[in-house]
């Protein structure tokens, strides 16, 4: 491994987009403004149904500080992720954030199985989000959360978010009960490509329905960790393979928290096999490749670290270097801080693109 | 080169840590078993505040299953990835040779000595009784 | 590029023509529940290679009649005598694995490595045997183990990436311990008994999703090989992941290194980077590369990423369709690895091809299993 690369001219003119916050509740209280009598007794009684063992914590606890950066708790209570202030003072302001998009994972519609909660939950958050965050300041970006098993709701809240322009993206798990690019997701794209708003896959903790590898459940963190990548690609094929694109052919989908060295791989994998299996998939009329470098973006964290990291530079060569957006994952653990991201030098244009100007494209900022 | 105090050594008993700031730089002052060392406040791995991670032991172990945890509060872990530094040698676990944390030459003087000078001392009276820690920047 | 003479295969697929074949092999008791149950007359067929899918058979090697690699004269001609091999392993990706019933299971699987002997490693000295593994029940599995490894030509045990639960989990401790003793490698192939959904998000409707779901599926097995340290637990023991592809590798490399520096504490028997354990106990064969034809500078790019010439091993995969001709090799492999990929990395990773050893006598029709 190398020393960091400290990349100073970040730090002189720092305006970068961060396609990857994560704003949390203070407490469990904090929605309660945002959901009617009903819903507040229900969160209160029965709490979230997810599809995990255990109500209070997650079955693979997290390693450091529940997953945290030990150094974003905020001195007067309240997780990571809940304090704007320290939001600002930690990570914006010194990190020249211009724009952070913000995706919402708590407690919003993506893992709730009560479907009439998530939806409800889905819009107590999205006004959560204009009003506690976007509000106050004005750097940060919404997402869209939706109640993603239903996807004709789904339509529904992205049609009453997207005339807010404050709302840049929908969110959506890619821990679904079906692989997305299946029919019954398609109401949520069709909403989303007449709104103009890109597609953001972030994966949640608790599972759609389905062990995390196709050979069953991990054992330890450090496997379920790194099921956030393999989990993707197989979304990627899914969304190509049931030809969303054909259908969808101004549809832009980010990748989020899943790193992004596997995307060639995969690219090649799927293009052999497209071409061997035609005739099963005749609706694929181009190369899935093509697919994926017209529709596709990719966020940066958690950035892989090559031993040598000439061999990163190469890799984004073959990705093409318009595809990639920075992302922080500020407050998780496995933050990647901009200044210390790359352990390569970037060209102008390639930190330019990275840290701005893809971004600036992709939610059109 | 010129010396620093900046804190008095009874400040930092065995086990904790003072964050300081000398020259503008900002070093952690830890105090494993009774013996003192300063390292920067900056992780090699991706700039990490360091001194704000956790003071821990080491875990090793035999073998799968096995866990055993010794050397406590000898090591620290960078508060965002949870990379693990020998405190004493500012060496990364994982990988001793290349991942190192910035050490600074620490010296615990007695205040009868250092009044004698020369010293930088911006924020302390220094008392001839006291002992101090200094780094030399 | 045409492959040298002489080089290991070290992954083809032969079939066995119908269940009613291996009904010789089979108890007593096993024979009449087969006949009686009609089950003697269906395939035992994995889901994941639809006999008549073009990925399943390159049309050339088609037989004219029944399953794919089940014409013994044609696997010849097309598998040996055209590439001029020294030996191929074979790898009888049989149905019996994926049953419920645990004794069903084995006992299919007994019959299917007793016709093996008989109707391949006795017919051409080429051949190579791969135990396939009931592992539905890993201590039947080891049992399968050790009544076959005194045969010098099984070099392999056999299981698939997606079967019951993840290949480092301590369930299957028993068979590894069992491999590593008589020195045989552990052959991890694609494929799924379907036990759970490929994916981590259900179900993909079609069979190329599923093909490609192995790819993620090798880097899952990779990871927990290396977390629940199954290495360190069998410092002996050599996986081969086959049909895998290879372009995933150094994603899979990259991120475990950077995860292990910060879950070191969770996972503490790992002791060295997990590259590097990758690097010495793992080696991938070439077919399907994953690799866009043709294109010579990133293959060596590739190489270089992966950072070792000893993880790679030769293999046509026959029957199923990944090259066309003879052109079982990828462009632009530098001349400096030939020898290794076809040749030295098969005899470092399979101990057993460089054995000689009696040929144990030929069982009875079955009557000394259950």
């Amino acid at each position: 491994m190398n020393a960091p690369v400290l990349d100073k001219s970040i730090q002189q003119r720092l305006a970068i987009v961060d396609c990857d916050i994560h704003p949390t509740h203070k407490s469990p209280a904090s929605l309660a403004p945002y959901l009617s009598e009903r819903w507040r007794e229900h969160a209160k009684t029965f709490g979230a149904h997810v599809r995990q063992g255990l109500t209070g914590q997650l079955t693979h606890p997290r390693m450091m500080a529940a997953g945290q950066r030990v150094d974003a708790y905020p001195s007067n209570g309240g997780p990571p992720g809940s304090d704007l202030d320290l939001m600002r003072r930690q990570h914006l302001d010194p990190n020249g954030v211009q724009t952070g998009m913000l995706v919402a994972l708590a407690r919003g519609g993506m893992e709730e199985q009560n479907q009439e909660f998530a939806a409800e939950l889905s819009r107590a958050v999205n006004r959560w989000q204009i009003d506690e965050w976007v509000s106050p300041e004005p750097r940060l970006k919404a997402g869209v959360v939706v109640p993603q098993e239903d996807p004709q709701t789904c339509a529904a809240e992205i049609e009453r978010c997207a005339p807010n322009s404050a709302f840049r993206q929908v969110i959506v798990s890619p821990r679904t009960s079906e692989p997305l690019g299946r029919r019954r997701y398609w109401p949520i794209y069709e909403a989303a490509e007449r709104a103009q708003l890109p597609i953001g896959l972030h994966p949640a903790a608790a599972s759609g329905g389905y062990p995390s590898t196709g050979s069953g459940w991990p054992t330890y963190y450090m496997q379920e960790h790194y099921s956030f990548e393999t989990g993707m690609q197989s979304i990627v094929a899914s969304l190509v393979f049931e030809g969303v694109f054909e259908r969808f052919p101004k549809l832009r989908i980010c990748m989020i928290e899943c790193g992004f060295t596997w995307v060639p791989a995969m690219s090649w994998r799927m293009d052999k096999q497209w071409e061997r299996m035609r005739k099963e998939v005749p609706h694929v009329k181009r190369p899935p490749s093509e697919y994926i470098r017209e529709h596709f973006w990719f966020a940066t964290q958690p950035i892989e670290e090559p031993e040598n990291p000439h061999h990163l530079s190469e890799v984004i060569d073959w990705i093409g270097w318009d595809r990639l957006v920075f992302s922080s994952d500020y407050p998780h653990w496995d933050f990647d801080d901009p200044r210390y991201t790359f352990k390569i030098n970037l060209t102008e244009r390639q930190r330019s693109m990275v840290f701005r100007e893809n971004a600036q494209a992709l939610y059109r900022l | 080169m010129a010396r620093h105090v900046v804190a008095a050594a009874a400040e930092i008993p065995p086990g904790a840590k003072k964050l300081v700031t000398v020259k503008g730089r900002e070093i952690g002052v830890f105090n494993v078993g009774g013996e003192y060392f300063a390292l920067a406040n900056r992780c090699p791995h991706a700039g990490g505040p360091m001194c704000e991670g956790r003071i821990a032991g080491l875990v090793r172990s035999s073998g799968p299953g096995n866990y055993e945890l010794s050397r406590k509060g000898e090591f620290l872990r960078c508060p965002w990835h949870g990379w693990e530094f020998d405190i004493r040698t500012g060496q990364s676990w994982c990988d001793p040779n290349d991942m190192k944390i910035r050490q600074f030459r620490l010296a615990v003087e007695d205040g009868e000595a250092l009044v004698k000078g020369p010293y930088v001392a911006e924020t302390f009276q220094v008392a001839v009784e006291e002992k101090y820690i200094v780094i030399d920047l | 590029m045409k492959v040298l003479p002489g080089a290991i295969d070290c992954d083809i697929h032969p079939t066995i023509p119908e269940t009613a074949a291996l009904l010789p092999y089979l108890s007593e008791y096993w024979r009449d529940q087969f006949i009686i149950r009609h089950i003697d007359r269906y395939p035992f067929t994995l889901a994941s290679y639809p006999p008549n899918s073009p990925l399943s058979c390159r049309p050339d090697w088609r037989p004219e009649t029944g399953l794919p690699g089940s014409d013994f004269d044609g696997l010849r001609r097309q598998a040996l005598d055209a590439f001029g091999v020294k030996y191929s392993i074979c790898n009888v990706l049989h149905g019996s694995i994926a049953l419920f019933n645990e004794d069903m299971g084995a006992a299919l699987c007994a019959a299917v490595n007793d016709w093996t002997i008989d109707n391949l490693l006795d017919k051409d000295s080429r051949l190579r045997g791969s135990i396939l593994l009931p592992t539905q029940n890993p201590d039947l599995a080891v049992k399968e183990i050790e009544r076959l490894a005194s045969d010098h030509r099984f070099v392999q045990v056999t299981m698939l990436a997606m079967g019951d639960a993840l290949a480092g989990g301590r369930r299957y401790w028993p068979i590894y311990k069992a491999a590593e003793k008589h020195q045989l490698t552990v052959g991890i192939h694609a494929g799924s008994t379907f036990r759970h959904a490929p994916t981590y998000s259900g179900w993909p409707s079609y069979h190329v999703e599923d093909y490609i779901a192995n790819g993620p599926a090798f880097e899952n097995v990779l990871v927990s090989l290396i977390a629940e340290g199954v290495f360190q637990e069998f410092p002996g023991l050599k996986v081969v992941c086959a049909e895998s592809g290879v372009t995933w590798l150094p994603t899979l490399l990259w991120r475990t290194n950077k995860e292990w520096r910060g879950v070191r504490a969770e996972v503490p028997w790992i002791e060295r980077a997990p590259a590097d354990i990758i690097r010495d106990h793992v080696r991938f064969t070439i077919q399907p590369f994953d690799l866009p034809a043709g294109d010579a500078v990133k293959l060596q790019r590739i190489l270089e990423h992966i950072g070792s010439d000893s993880v790679l091993l030769y293999a046509s995969d026959y029957p199923h369709w990944h090259f066309d001709g003879e052109e079982s090799l990828p462009d632009g492999l530098p001349d400096r690895l030939m020898q290794k990929l076809l040749n030295d990395n098969a005899l470092e990773t399979y101990p057993r091809l460089s054995q000689q050893g009696n040929i144990p006598a030929k069982r009875l029709n079955g009557e000394n299993l259950q």
